[in-house]
């Protein structure tokens, strides 16, 4: 009968520990996700701009570019990103410094978050690279010489019909990046990032309520993931407008 | 005139003498690497003119079609269009490329180029594939895009399939959507680089007819082909080319009717 009444008595307990306001420590772990997903959107739409950059330098720049683009995407994909992150925060930040006080500026306190994203965003930058420069190659290249044949300037073209193009053959490449980056900004709680692992770190050891807590971040994590595959399911679907279902085809 | 002129006027046509010269070629030469693909082809078409580009597999037709829109860059030789030369700069290793990538670009944008692989985008419906150049290439507002748009393809035949995606419609009728895209940006000269050679016999018909009506409202065309009787049927010009050099070439009726090379003659018997 004891057991009854414990249960109950936890099960408050436990409401009060993840309740939104304090004594709960349900607000800090909301706040912590959304400067997670802050950083993963951020790092997200950095990597996808230096992965276009790197994707075009790689397939059609000139030799020194595309040296350029294969020594960066080489290195930062063997490096662990741990190592990249520790390396990028504390020494990338002591460089600006430097140089700033060199050139006769002051120190500045470069935030967290401004440096999370570039950090990450550098490292998805390599990957987004490489998934966008596979995804470019898949695209028809009768399609790519009929924009040619049409006088379309480089930039046009790349605007009207490489990205749409090739985005059904990136998505799930893509789609994997941004899942990983929601992910990977746990990693900046090594630099004292507040995101969500270090605030569940925090939350569970001034409470003890290890379990309970860890749980609860790896609920969100979870629920961060099922939005995304929706979202991306939309995308994708718009994405394949003018192409006819793999199943109906086989 | 040059010397080319002198040689191509073809003296059965003396009205196509009072045209403008839509597209010149003197002395074309291509390589690619050892192998020389073109080895000095010229030609004069004038406005109206089809020209008919006949010739085994390897003899160089399609290469000179793509080398007029610099698909492919001559290795040497002179291409003028509307009048306008093309000037182009050495790369350094025995090759030239453009010197004005906006000039190729303007020019391009009123050839209207039809591949025989289609090339649609398929990312875009029928409709925004013909309205696509018109739109943002020339500038064209995109309600009037719109409207001529429908009216080219109520031509060829596909109103019905406007919003319809690419890869839900037959070789023939992405063949003549791809035909529409190319009249849409209101070409000086249409060029067909082996139309209907990716379709399946039954669809070759719909193609060619659509071809043969452009070809008697007095369109410009240049067409690279295999289907001998259609070249007879429309060409005005038809230019026989083996090896990279023009072997032979007049008009149909001589070129069909008494060929003089013994290589043509043999060419007409085993495709006919």
């Amino acid at each position: 009968m004891a057991d009854v009444s414990i249960i109950p008595e936890t099960l408050s307990q436990m409401l009060t520990l993840l309740s939104p306001s304090p004594p709960g420590w349900g607000g800090n772990l909301l706040r912590g996700l959304v400067h997670s997903l802050q950083i993963a959107l951020g790092a997200f739409g950095m990597g996808l701009i230096i992965g276009t950059l790197g994707a075009y330098g790689k397939l059609y720049g000139s030799p020194l570019v595309r040296d350029l683009a294969g020594i960066y995407t080489t290195i930062v994909r063997a490096v662990p990103e741990l190592v990249l992150i520790l390396l990028l925060y504390y020494a990338g930040t002591d460089l600006i410094n430097r140089i700033l006080e060199m050139a006769g500026y002051q120190r500045i306190d470069i935030s967290g978050l401004v440096a999370g994203i570039v950090v990450l965003g550098f490292v998805q930058g390599a990957y987004a690279t490489e998934v966008l420069r596979g995804a470019i190659k898949a695209i028809p290249y009768g399609e790519i010489e009929a924009a040619r044949a049409y006088g379309m300037s480089p930039i046009l073209m790349m605007r009207r019909i490489t990205l749409p193009s090739m985005l059904p053959y990136a998505l799930p490449g893509l789609a994997n990046l941004w899942l990983i980056a929601t992910k990977d900004t746990a990693l900046l709680a090594v630099v004292g990032f507040s995101e969500l692992t270090l605030e569940t770190r925090q939350a569970a050891g001034t409470t003890k309520a290890y379990f309970l807590f860890f749980m609860a971040a790896g609920v969100l994590y979870l629920l961060t993931t099922l939005f995304s595959n929706l979202i991306v399911g939309r995308i994708e679907k718009w994405a394949r407008r003018g192409m006819p279902s793999v199943r109906e085809a086989g | 005139m040059t010397v080319s002129d002198a040689v191509l006027t073809d003296p059965l046509q003396p009205q196509s003498a009072e045209q403008a010269e839509a597209i010149h070629v003197w002395n074309l030469h291509k390589r690619f690497g050892s192998l020389e693909v073109l080895k000095g082809v010229s030609m004069t078409a004038r406005d109206g003119d089809v020209v008919a580009l006949i010739g085994g597999s390897g003899s160089g037709k399609s290469t000179f079609l793509r080398c007029i829109n610099f698909l492919e860059n001559p290795t040497s030789g002179v291409i003028r269009i509307n009048g306008e030369d093309i000037e182009m700069v050495s790369d350094g290793v025995g090759g030239q490329y453009p010197a004005n990538r906006r000039q190729i670009e303007r020019i391009r944008s009123r050839l209207g180029m039809v591949f025989q692989n289609f090339n649609l985008w398929q990312h875009m419906t029928l409709l925004q594939n013909v309205i696509e150049v018109p739109v943002h290439v020339l500038g064209v507002k995109r309600d009037e895009a719109i409207a001529v748009g429908e009216q080219l393809l109520e031509r060829v035949g596909l109103s019905a399939k406007r919003d319809v995606y690419p890869a839900y419609l037959s070789g023939g009728q992405q063949q003549r959507g791809a035909i529409a895209r190319a009249l849409a940006i209101q070409p000086r000269v249409m060029l067909f680089d082996e139309p209907t050679s990716a379709l399946d016999p039954e669809l070759v018909g719909e193609v060619l007819k659509v071809i043969a009506d452009l070809a008697k409202e007095g369109r410009t065309m240049l067409l690279v082909t295999h289907e001998m009787k259609f070249a007879r049927e429309v060409a005005s010009h038809v230019m026989y080319l083996h090896n990279g050099i023009v072997e032979e070439e007049g008009p149909p009726e001589d070129l069909f009717g008494s060929p003089k090379s013994e290589r043509l003659k043999q060419f007409i018997r085993t495709v006919s």
